[in-house]
């Protein structure tokens, strides 16, 4: 059923191959699941085919913050040990239809899951998607080794804490050189950076050094949304749903300017009135 | 307001100390090296350098610093004067005392760190940039 996904060289029909990105921290509770529900909700409301996959078995989260927790029947665990065919499994979006979610195992553990098995997964996946969205676990175990295996992109969330960041630059030595690597830097407040209370987004990447792929602000949006299972993303008026969705635009490749960091006004400058 | 006068008086932010904070650990990070380690480095290094000249080992300072791709050691050792070698492994640079003796920063790759795989991009590489001091 699942094809390796490495076609030979000599093939003669090139295969469509779409983008494997997997969603990765280090550190837990940084917000890697809201980050793939609301990435993926928004490349999919461009028309790409999408597929989230969560990684995180044992631990199921994504179906519940997608709001679709009640049409999950089957998981990854049933596609990997033929329980369940891969179309039984792939759960459509209420909202977009042209995303896809691949539930994991709740009751099951992540040493049961085979990373060779899960890598020809993701690559049986890219066949039939654009953008497969990998929601890695939190840890550096074989959860996380399983997630990365198949996946030649990766994005960083990171939040400006300390903990954060030094677990962000783990991840990014363990994924290696052969990946494409990316930041989001998430829960940003910039009044507290303005005050000199938090790490700003320069702070953070002068450590980790990557392409700056957006900027999501604490909202309470966020909070709101993902109580509703409606990925902010999808949500026209919110200014973090905009980031979402311009975050989209610069991994399909449609908007090539750098991320603009949600700044606070000083007391002076909301005297005045900056025009910024 | 009160921030400001505390920033006014020279307390440092709490993203300053976070900022410090973050920059020693991932010092230690990358090194792989407790802060003993980092002490007996500093005399190991400051003996094999006075068989050659003598240097003032009260004096001397080693540290650790964040480059671009990787993380430099800087040791500032002040030289008192050039000590007679008892067996020059070469003929000795024909050098005044007061001019620089050991000038070349020298990059050697050093490994340990990050468990595999090793990340190019950030591997550790330890140069000594010996900046002496004239006396």
């Amino acid at each position: 059923m699942i094809q390796r996904e490495e076609a030979p060289a000599s093939s003669a029909v090139p295969r469509r191959r779409g983008r494997a990105i997997v969603i990765t921290s280090g550190k837990g509770g940084v917000g890697k699941t809201t980050t793939t529900a609301n990435t993926g909700a928004a490349l999919a409301a461009t028309g790409a085919k999408v597929v989230l996959v969560d990684a995180d078995v044992g631990l199921r989260n994504l179906d519940i913050v997608m709001g679709l927790e009640a049409r999950v029947r089957y998981h990854v665990l049933d596609v990997l040990e033929g329980a369940a065919t891969l179309d039984d499994a792939l759960v459509t979006d209420k909202r977009v239809p042209a995303l896809r979610l691949l539930a994991a195992a709740q009751t099951r553990e992540k040493d049961d899951v085979d990373t060779n098995a899960f890598r020809d997964l993701i690559g049986s996946l890219r066949e039939r998607f654009d953008y497969v969205l990998i929601d890695c676990p939190a840890g550096i175990e074989k959860g996380f080794a399983n997630a990365i295996a198949g996946a030649d992109e990766a994005i960083i969330v990171c939040t400006p804490e300390v903990s954060a960041v030094r677990d962000a630059d783990r991840v990014v030595g363990l994924l290696g050189d052969e990946r494409s690597v990316k930041l989001i830097v998430n829960r940003l407040r910039p009044a507290l950076v303005r005050r000199g209370k938090m790490l700003s987004v320069d702070d953070v990447n002068a450590i980790l050094r990557l392409p700056l792929l957006g900027v999501i602000t604490d909202a309470p949006d966020v909070i709101i949304s993902t109580n509703r299972g409606e990925p902010v993303a999808l949500d026209a008026a919110s200014p973090v749903g905009a980031s979402y969705r311009e975050i989209a635009q610069r991994i399909i490749g449609t908007l090539t300017t750098p991320p603009v960091v949600p700044h606070d006004k000083s007391f002076i400058e909301k005297l005045f009135g900056s025009r910024k | 307001m009160f921030e400001f006068i505390q920033r006014f008086f020279g307390k440092p932010t709490s993203s300053a100390t976070a900022k410090e904070r973050l920059r020693l650990v991932l010092l230690s990070d990358h090194l792989s090296l407790a802060p003993d380690v980092v002490e007996a480095l500093k005399h190991d290094l400051i003996e094999v350098i006075s068989r050659y000249v003598d240097v003032d080992a009260s004096n001397c300072d080693v540290t650790f610093e964040q480059r671009e791709k990787q993380v430099a050691m800087l040791a500032n050792i002040p030289i008192l004067g050039m000590r007679a070698r008892p067996k020059p492994p070469a003929p000795p640079p024909p050098s005044p005392p007061s001019a620089q003796a050991v000038t070349e920063p020298t990059a050697a790759a050093a490994g340990g760190g990050r468990k595999k795989p090793v990340r190019k991009r950030r591997r550790k590489a330890l140069s000594t940039n010996t900046a002496p001091q004239a006396t």
